[in-house]
């Protein structure tokens, strides 16, 4: 009795499955298709044309959009600054997020708190959390400033990034000068991504079996030693996660420089982002904006390509 | 004595490593609440010492009115509210059976499938936000919130489906086995007694989708243009940051109000996220 009922119902099971799961998938990949993939290829097709906000149809200029921003110098800066902000940041990001979840891996009292604050930073909506910044940037009545004048440090700030002219009557314009917004702006990136990566690192730390202590213990690794021949190799596949969500958060946000300096001083601090805005939408040529923002796909190929070979390389493990 | 020279032996130096590092992290945040409960005329006296309310507690409560009474602030929290709602909804109606159905599909098909999906989570909104913008104007949506729930899904999508295919792997397929040969259909295998058990993990995609709608910034810029439209991420920098009279006591009470609440939630559901979050592909 019990052998055909079970034949019986894995033939069901077989019929379902073949026909349930197309139908459950299918609603979110067509929706992520058409407002994914359909936007997407749009793009393309308008960064070879002249379009504009106002008329609703462009002619077809082949790669003139492509080249011309290529040859402008503006553009070619938010490229460096896009680069620059995010491999600083990044390898800043590393190195905190590292000490960070190992310090937090253990219990102890008061964690809950620590981890509390901070995780702050990733919690609060970027564009908010940027608007604080912004309060602490202030031009008169910057709190990094009052902080300097009262130690007198300001001398000692300025020297560090090669200031000229500052002193504590005349203190560090921290968004109105091209190198300390730069250096505002990679803070600020910083500052929102450690959370995160800290959060991925304690994940990964936790993963490791226990087995693997025991193993090391027996082989007499203690220390130092520990960590470089056990802790930091099993570590890198999720160090790796980290910092290639790291690199997109970064490389494709427009909000902390829009908001901090808007690309200024003298559009010396824009990123491929905000200047894909300001000449899309700002300018209204939505061609040759379209364009702009394509450049940033060398980065999404780059850890789109990194994701797939570390999913393989976990599928074999 | 001794138990706290124990205590400090054991807690301190975890306190020494993660100390400083969560007071740079969380500085602008005290900041922001020194900042808006200040008098103004204290803001911008550069005598006083700026960490703490000068002249002692209480200082004022009038940046916070001022924020509710005179500004449009309340207005952004209802849209984000709103938007948010929605496209939660949304989100799980069409994330919940893909989620489901990609956990249980073993083999080349779903493993490629799901990593597709994960994929397209990293096509970021500045690379889509213009000829989105295109669309949302032909479609007669631009300057409503109408434009932004019919956009935010194609990130939250891939985002709670990769979430759910994680929390969905993790429970037993017996379970499912087990109701259906007591006579349930699958699908109602998966209402009954699946979707129940991940309620959990099916909260926390809510709370971390609804984030995701409270911070992004692009698309909110582009296709929202009057003030009384706005999102709470676009208003707060935009609508009250105008010329030289900047209200920042306001603003910090703007930032503030919608940061804590979050913070608390992510801190309560950060062990579950990490879950679904590694639980996908990468283990």
């Amino acid at each position: 009795m019990p052998k055909p009922r079970r034949a019986r119902r894995f033939a069901d099971l077989f019929e379902q499955r073949r026909f349930l799961a197309p139908a459950l998938i299918a609603p979110a990949v067509l929706f992520i298709a058409l407002l994914v993939g359909g936007p997407f290829v749009l793009a393309i097709y308008l960064s070879f044309t002249d379009a504009t906000a106002g008329s609703l149809t462009g002619h077809w200029v082949g790669l003139h959009n492509f080249i011309a921003e290529w040859d402008n110098q503006i553009f070619r800066r938010a490229l460096w600054n896009t680069f620059l902000f995010t491999v600083v940041s990044q390898v800043i990001v590393l190195f905190a997020a590292g000490i960070l979840a190992h310090a937090l891996i253990r219990p102890f009292r008061g964690k809950w708190f620590l981890r509390f604050l901070i995780l702050l930073p990733w919690a609060a909506p970027i564009s908010l959390g940027a608007i604080g910044w912004l309060w602490i940037f202030d031009s008169l009545y910057s709190v990094v400033n009052w902080t300097l004048v009262h130690t007198h440090t300001v001398g000692a700030a300025c020297a560090v990034f090669r200031i000229d002219g500052c002193s504590a009557l005349n203190p560090p314009q921290w968004l109105g000068n091209a190198t300390l917004a730069k250096v505002s702006i990679i803070t600020v990136h910083t500052w929102r991504i450690i959370p995160f990566a800290t959060v991925i690192f304690l994940a990964g730390i936790a993963s490791i079996p226990n087995e693997v202590h025991d193993a090391a213990a027996v082989d007499g690794a203690t220390g130092l030693r520990k960590f470089w021949y056990v802790s930091l190799p099993l570590q890198i596949p999720i160090a790796t996660v980290a910092l290639l969500f790291g690199i997109v958060f970064t490389a494709t946000d427009m909000t902390v420089t829009y908001v901090l300096t808007h690309g200024g001083p003298f559009n010396s601090s824009h990123v491929i982002t905000t200047w894909a805005f300001n000449t899309g939408i700002e300018s209204g040529s939505l061609g040759e904006g379209a364009a702009v923002s394509l450049y940033l796909l060398p980065v999404l190929a780059f850890v789109a390509v990194g994701m797939l070979v570390f999913a393989r390389r976990a599928e074999v493990t | 004595m001794n138990a706290f020279a124990h205590g400090l032996k054991r807690n301190g130096p975890a306190w020494l490593i993660v100390g400083p590092f969560a007071i740079v992290l969380a500085f602008p945040f005290y900041w922001m609440v020194i900042t808006a409960f200040k008098e103004t005329t204290n803001l911008y006296d550069l005598t006083k010492f700026p960490f703490w309310w000068s002249g002692g507690l209480p200082q004022t409560t009038a940046n916070v009115s001022d924020l509710f009474h005179h500004t449009d602030y309340v207005k952004w929290l209802e849209n984000t509210a709103f938007v948010g709602v929605v496209v939660v909804a949304i989100t799980l109606v069409l994330a919940m059976p893909a989620g489901y159905a990609l956990a249980r599909l073993s083999g080349r098909w779903g493993q490629g499938m799901g990593v597709g999906i994960f994929l397209t989570y990293l096509v970021p909104p500045t690379l889509l936000f213009l000829p989105l913008s295109r669309v949302v104007s032909t479609l007669h949506l631009h300057d409503s919130l109408w434009s932004l729930v019919l956009v935010y899904p194609s990130f939250t999508v891939p985002f709670a489906t990769w979430l759910l295919m994680g929390f969905f792997k993790t429970i037993p397929q017996e379970l499912e086995d087990a109701a259906m040969m007591d006579g349930c259909s699958r699908i109602k295998a998966l209402t009954r007694v699946v979707f129940p058990i991940s309620l959990p993990g099916i909260l926390t995609v809510v709370i971390f989708s609804f984030s995701l709608v409270v911070n992004e910034f692009v698309y909110a810029i582009t296709f929202i243009s009057s003030s009384s439209n706005r999102m709470l991420s676009v208003g707060v920098p935009t609508e009250l940051i105008r010329g030289d009279l900047v209200l920042w006591g306001a603003i910090m009470a703007a930032t503030l109000i919608p940061a804590i609440p979050l913070a608390l939630l992510y801190n309560a559901f950060l062990n579950r996220f990490i879950a679904g979050f590694t639980g996908g592909a990468f283990r």
